[in-house]
């Protein structure tokens, strides 16, 4: 019942967020529009390791890795079929399958939750170092050349599906990307209400009662992971469709340590908070960016330690217990009342 | 002649030079009602670890209904039947009393048939007042109830309790005690426990774990009169 109840003020939301962000080119211009397109592309990532991280109790360091596959999978795609919609698709599966793979040799070798965190760390590094050195004529899948580290430039953007001689505008680019956003938001909401999403969060409490029951929580963990690596990489091609532009920085350490921030700062075990947490500390990193008084870093840093100390649960599970408890009180008051009438 | 519920031959587990089972055979009948007693350390709970895939024996083999068992894995070992309350509760922390039950109950029925399960066991186990309670703010006895009733919601035919009754109150084991005779009607149960007043309500017959190994095995009545029991119990020259 809460669920239902929890998921109808999901819909609202969303249906609001919705509204908003079709409207949203008729008030501000191009460059917010592009600014909030790469910042949605981002908040997709974010809900990727909100969900692994928060639900299945994955701590993957390298969210990155699947990004920047996907990313590159739809760059490489997308330049030699001259038509976005399958190379969103390769976008998706090309990290899916890689995720399959590394997700079954940790989770299945029963590698304990920090060394799943150092490893993917890892693989993101060496991913990193490998497409970094990929420059020159040698290294080309097809027509579309890799380029080491200048990256590859002029990747087509997104076309309307079935003709590729129609691409979207930066308006229309940004009302995709604003509505994936909500899509892969909704249907991990009704993935966490199913079953399966029960299931999950019972292994990420207790791995030992669950499997005392008869769950094998390797296969329940491996494809929490991969649906992770899906949805990091169509977070790629969102954010390759923004920049028409892809290089490896993609899988650079910062990014990996910033995804993690976002979630923290916006709330673990929610999936609001990791979007919200992505949206407001990109704002925040670009503005003070565009001040040039301090560094934005320094700043991003600063707030992680006073999230860490003074709001361990982040943002959204914070406001949700302060709304809670306000309900619980003025539930609470109208007996009062009555009495008071009496008397 | 069939065979019997649940047998282990000369099951062993040793750790390092430590042997911390020791060539244990065990026989249960079907619906049979075992207690398994035994000063700290003589490997009760090592004992139930080896029969439900948490550890893997380091010799001999443990068959259920027949089955070679040994070495699966804890799902796998479910699967077949056996649901098991740990030592120290093992729970879903975060989750309901009625979540925890509804996913015990999911594993084999229909989203529908697990809600039906888990009320009618919350009923039973006069949990219906806590179901929206968030098991990790309950006190130690109602979360080894939870437990209990997980357990029950996996509707396994064998059922091992490692003392279900530590942490309760005078009336909470009288309780426990009659849920365990109750559950015993349809299905067979070993357990494991150190209250001796609480084994005199349950016991028929009693196997005594001593250092790994069987020390004795007979009725109740005469394992507790039994001189050798003391002694493991009370240590040697007190009983003497």
């Amino acid at each position: 019942m809460q669920i239902l109840n929890g998921m109808t003020g999901a819909l609202i939301g969303s249906a609001i967020a919705a509204v908003a962000i079709i409207v949203a080119p008729f008030f501000v211009d191009l460059f917010q529009i592009m600014q909030l397109t790469v910042f949605a592309a981002m908040a997709v990532l974010a809900l990727s390791l909100g969900f692994i991280w928060g639900y299945g109790g994955i701590l993957c360091f390298g969210q990155t890795s699947f990004f920047g596959l996907g990313a590159y999978a739809y760059a490489v795609s997308a330049i030699n079929f001259g038509d976005s919609t399958p190379a969103i698709l390769l976008a998706i599966l090309v990290p899916v399958v890689f995720a399959a793979l590394l997700g079954y040799f940790m989770i299945y070798g029963g590698i304990s939750d920090v060394y799943l965190g150092v490893i993917t760390l890892t693989v993101s590094l060496i991913l990193f170092n490998l497409v970094n050195s990929t420059a020159g004529d040698f290294y080309k899948i097809g027509d579309a050349r890799l380029g080491g580290f200048n990256g590859m430039p002029g990747v087509p953007t997104f076309n309307l599906p079935g003709n590729p001689g129609y691409i979207l505008t930066p308006e229309q680019a940004w009302m995709v990307t604003g509505i994936a956003l909500i899509l892969v938001y909704l249907g991990l909401r009704v993935l966490i209400a199913s079953s399966f999403g029960r299931i999950i969060i019972a292994i990420r409490e207790n791995e030992t009662r669950a499997a005392l029951l008869g769950y094998d929580p390797r296969i329940y963990k491996l494809i929490t992971f991969m649906i992770g690596g899906a949805i990091a990489g169509f977070a790629g091609a969102l954010y390759v469709n923004w920049g028409a532009f892809v290089s490896p920085t993609i899988f650079a350490l910062g990014l990996s340590a910033q995804i993690i921030i976002w979630v923290i700062i916006g709330g673990r075990g929610t999936l609001i908070g990791p979007v919200i947490g992505c949206l407001l500390l990109q704002w925040m990193v670009t503005e003070i960016g565009a001040q040039q008084a301090l560094d934005a870093n320094f700043i991003l840093g600063a707030i992680l330690i006073v999230f860490v100390l003074l709001v361990p649960k982040g943002i959204a599970p914070t406001l949700r217990g302060l709304a809670l408890s306000r309900l619980a009180r003025t539930e609470a008051a109208p007996p009062e009342t009555r009495v008071k009438v009496k008397t | 002649m069939s065979a019997p519920l649940l047998q282990t031959s000369g099951l062993t587990i040793r750790f390092g030079g430590v042997t911390a089972v020791d060539r244990v055979d065990f026989v249960l009948k079907e619906a049979e009602l075992r207690c398994l007693i035994g000063p700290n350390g003589a490997g009760k709970s090592t004992f139930f670890k080896l029969l439900t895939g948490q550890l893997p024996p380091t010799e001999g083999h443990v068959h259920l209904r027949g089955q070679d068992i040994s070495g699966a894995r804890p799902h796998e070992i479910a699967r077949q039947g056996v649901g098991i309350k740990t030592q120290v509760p093992n729970v879903f922390n975060a989750m309901t009393v009625h979540e925890n039950l509804w996913i015990a109950a999911r594993h084999k029925h229909t989203p529908a048939f697990a809600t039906e399960l888990t009320d009618q066991i919350l009923t039973q186990l006069r949990l219906t007042g806590i179901a929206t309670k968030e098991v990790g703010q309950l006190a130690h006895g109602q979360r080894q109830w939870v437990e209990i009733g997980t357990v029950l919601a996996g509707e396994p035919e064998l059922i091992l309790l490692d003392e279900p009754a530590a942490g309760m109150t005078h009336e909470e084991v009288e309780r426990t005690a009659e849920l365990i005779l109750e559950i015993n009607k349809s299905r067979a149960l070993i357990v494991v426990e150190h209250d001796m007043q609480f084994i005199k309500m349950i016991a028929r017959t009693v196997t005594v774990l001593h250092q790994g190994a069987v020390l004795i095995e007979d009725d109740v009545a005469r394992v507790l009169e039994d001189a050798r029991v003391r002694d493991v119990y009370l240590g040697k020259g007190l009983a003497a």
